[in-house]
């Protein structure tokens, strides 16, 4: 019942007009496929109400039926198998154990300035991104250390790049809230909120121009933008939800919903608090799901990043989470009910991960454990080796202004000024 | 290095006697202005010839030098080929979409339309709605998907319809354009190209005359520079694509239908380097896109009056080329710098900043800077004339100065 994806449809209903031999110009129509101004159903693929807005979670909440249908079909009645189940679980657990030593890192003074630690959303993070292929995009907020280091980024460069050294991922320049790694196609880490996903939907279209304007086979890349619950009310996440949906890009855009805005609740800031709603007004699938659990955002996100790379066209996936610790690591977190936080405590995304495994018999204690103790050891590995990187040197300072330095332009000598090999210290006179 | 030394052909007002189509060139009525009313024909001087008397109707030659070989000057009447300064942003930009398949148009009624100011006319035809993509109206996040599709290996040029509507991408353009490079330590580049006219009208109102390289001009990571004639536009356009750089490309509003002959041959101009347009001796004057034609009308009234004006086309707005200007400084001792920006923060006050601190040892009398008033554009004729600098006020400062 999806519209066709890639296919270019003239457009049924043309505009009236006053000239009588209407030779179209342009032989393909790229753009919405409504044929009717106003239509009643929402173009959707799986739409899923939830039961409230930040209730407890019933067993499946938001799967859609072509993932029922597979369930049923396949041999095992289980989610995962115990190699996926190892590796989503080391995944969270480094996402948590970084953030713990950072928050460590930073009460001991080796970090500064606005830190926004993960815990608690991990399942959002390991859950869609360990989807991935290697080409595929992720772009982030300033929330970012769990999404660098899920989609492959490796510990130490995170670590060293908060302690703003120049063997950090950014060379020491972005810090916590600016994480990018061309390598991992990890577009940042973006500092104010919004700012990012038109980034993302930029390299969606990336995507559609390679596969359809360059003709290049496989280039199927997703984007997956993650953002939260204060961005949903924000003119670029809409302006971005229309193009998205308009020329079919292959995004997914992701509604990290930990329900505040530092202090400001998503009840107060928002006049239909339902974020999944405002997908289908726009013409995508809006799907809510459960968060805390990382096997259900794994359900949704294959759905979701599937569709996208077939050229589907995007999804809006609001996934209920919470964020363990205040907003950062500046934040005193009095505002929030301590009933709340013990309610979500107590769905940690890694506990019931952990008793999903157990329960079904996938990992024992002991390997468990042995993992737990990798990561501990990789971690201190990590803060080592940040530790005992040199900091950057006043050489660095303007060394990635701009890409082609000439950008500096001419000096009073006739000189360009990034032919004076100190001209990167700061010293020239603009 | 490399000056420009060009005279540039006269401007045909848009008249029916002009080649121009007027029915193609119809604007949408609520931009509708024209070059040729009789308060604002622009004459142009040209270096080598004495011509003194008023040619509009006539089309000069163009000496079509990239280079300063000061061999060859005035060339026979056929080489080269005729256009509009429009038509020569069209011309550069489809020579590097030809060149290069990365390159695309984004922006509003880019494809479809042809473009509101014509630049992109029938390159949707030609390489379709995804190279030339219109876009919804939503300059923030387009400006932002042009900045992640240059991320990801596209060159795309990002046309706001009227500079002033950038003003809603200013997040983008700042945060993202400006320092993506930077906080990502240099992994991401970001070559794009953000264009589109600007500056004072025919009385188009406050919002639609706006001067934003005043406000772009702090912005560390990013390149601006302004066209003024056919030749320069298609040179800077093709740099600016070619560019590994961020890249603010102003055009004006009234200069898009300024016809020059321009070189058959392919050419690719510097983007941090000023342009020779008059050599002189007595006072160098700066300037740039449109307030080069008031220039260059008061020069012609200052030569008859026996002053001997340099006149330099900064083109590059950021960085400025302090070694053309810094020479022309050590030449004549005095300058006035003419610009359409306010006077407050603008680029003539930037300009004069550079100036003072470089070459303050070789002027002779205060650096003078004309602007344009602190005030929103009035939309009366009157008012909007007494806004921007007019060729009578850079006589008299030039008088002044040179006492």
């Amino acid at each position: 019942m999806s519209l066709s994806a890639t296919k270019f449809v003239h457009p049924i209903t043309a505009p009236p007009s006053t000239r009588s031999s209407d030779k179209p110009l342009f032989s393909t129509f790229f753009g919405s496929n409504h044929t009717k101004l106003r239509f009643n159903k929402p173009i959707v693929a799986a739409q899923r109400r939830s039961s409230s807005a930040a209730s407890t979670s019933s067993p499946v909440v938001a799967v859609s039926d072509v993932v029922k249908e597979k369930k049923l079909k396949s041999a095992s009645n289980l989610l995962i198998t115990k190699e996926e189940g190892l590796v989503l679980y080391e995944d969270m657990i480094l996402g948590r154990f970084f953030e713990d030593m950072c928050a460590q890192m930073y009460y001991r003074g080796k970090m500064f300035g606005f830190v926004h630690l993960y815990n608690g959303q991990e399942a959002v993070s390991t859950g869609f991104i360990k989807f991935l292929k290697k080409e595929d995009y992720v772009v982030s907020t300033y929330r970012d250390h769990v999404h660098a280091l899920s989609k492959g980024v490796p510990a130490r460069e995170v670590m060293s790049e908060l302690f703003g050294k120049a063997t950090g991922c950014c060379r020491g320049q972005g810090g916590s809230m600016h994480m990018f790694s061309k390598q991992h196609n990890l577009l940042g880490g973006f500092a104010f909120i919004g700012e990012g996903i038109p980034v993302a939907t930029g390299a969606a279209f990336s995507s559609k121009y390679r596969r359809e304007v360059l003709k290049e086979p496989g280039a199927d890349e997703v984007t997956l933008a993650f953002f939260g619950d204060g961005t949903c009310n924000n003119g670029q996440f809409y302006e971005c939800l229309n193009m998205a949906a308009l020329w079919k890009l292959p995004i997914v855009f992701v509604v990290e919903n930990n329900l505040w805005a530092i202090g400001m609740s998503h009840l107060r800031a928002t006049s239909d608090p339902q974020i999944w709603k405002k997908g289908p007004a726009f013409g995508m699938p809006g799907i809510h799901v459960d968060g805390m659990d990382v096997l259900k955002v794994r359900e949704v996100a294959k759905e979701a990043i599937e569709r996208a790379r077939r050229g589907e066209g995007p999804t809006l996936v609001e996934c209920e989470t919470y964020r363990f610790r205040g907003h950062s690591l500046a934040d005193p977190d009095e505002l929030r009910d301590p009933a709340e936080k013990a309610h979500y405590a107590g769905r940690d995304p890694i506990t019931a991960l952990k008793k999903y495994l157990f329960d079904n018999k996938l990992a024992s204690e002991q390997e468990l454990k042995a993992i737990d103790k990798k990561i501990e050891e990789l971690l201190d590995e990590a803060v080592e080796f940040a530790d005992e990187s040199p900091l950057p040197p006043r050489s660095q300072l303007l060394e990635n202004v701009f890409a082609d330095p000439k950008g500096f332009g001419i000096g009073p000598d006739g000189k360009y000024r990034c032919e004076d090999p100190k001209f990167t210290q700061g010293t020239a006179h603009v | 290095m490399a000056t420009l030394f060009q005279g540039v052909g006269a401007v045909t007002p848009f008249s029916a006697s002009s080649s121009l189509d007027s029915n193609k060139l119809l604007l949408p009525s609520r931009k509708s202005l024209s070059i040729s009313d009789s308060r604002g024909s622009i004459f142009v001087y040209r270096s080598d010839a004495l011509n003194l008397k008023a040619a509009t109707r006539k089309q000069d030659l163009l000496i079509p030098n990239a280079v300063a070989t000061k061999g060859e000057t005035s060339t026979s009447a056929k080489s080269g080929h005729e256009l509009l300064l429009f038509e020569a942003l069209r011309e550069g930009l489809e020579e590097e979409m030809e060149r290069d398949p990365r390159v695309c148009v984004m922006g509003e009624d880019v494809g479809h339309y042809g473009g509101s100011y014509k630049v992109t006319k029938g390159l949707a035809e030609k390489y379709g709605d995804l190279r030339v993509l219109d876009t919804p109206i939503a300059e923030n996040s387009f400006t932002g998907m042009g900045i992640g599709a240059a991320m990801t290996g596209l060159r795309p040029i990002v046309e706001g319809m009227n500079m002033g509507f950038l003003l809603l991408a200013f997040n983008q353009i700042s945060n993202n354009c400006g320092m993506l490079h930077y906080t990502s330590g240099g992994q991401f580049t970001i070559p794009i190209v953000i264009r589109g006219p600007g500056g004072v009208g025919r009385q188009l109102g406050a919002e639609h005359s706006q001067r934003l390289e005043s406000y772009f001009q702090s912005i560390p990571g990013i390149q601006m520079v302004a066209c003024s004639t056919p030749y320069n536009a298609k040179g800077l356009m093709k740099a600016a694509i070619r560019s590994e750089n961020p890249v603010i490309l102003f055009e004006h509003v009234l200069l898009y239908n300024l016809k020059e002959r321009i070189p058959d041959e392919e050419y690719v101009l510097s983007l941090e380097e000023a342009e020779m347009v008059r050599p002189g001796e007595h006072v160098t004057i700066l300037t740039y896109s449109r307030m080069r034609y008031h220039v260059m009308q008061a020069a012609k009234t200052l030569v008859n009056k026996g002053y001997d004006p340099e006149v330099i086309d900064i083109r590059s707005l950021k960085p400025f080329d302090l070694y053309t200007i810094g020479c022309s400084v050590k030449k004549t001792h005095r300058v006035l710098i003419v610009e359409e920006c306010m006077r407050t923060g603008g680029i003539g006050a930037s300009l004069t900043a550079a100036i003072t601190e470089n070459f303050h040892d070789y002027l002779d009398a205060p650096i003078v800077c004309l602007s344009s008033q602190d005030v929103p554009t009035p939309y009366a004729g009157t008012l909007e004339e007494w806004t921007v600098v007019q060729p009578a006020q850079i006589v008299s400062a030039v008088e002044q100065l040179c006492q």
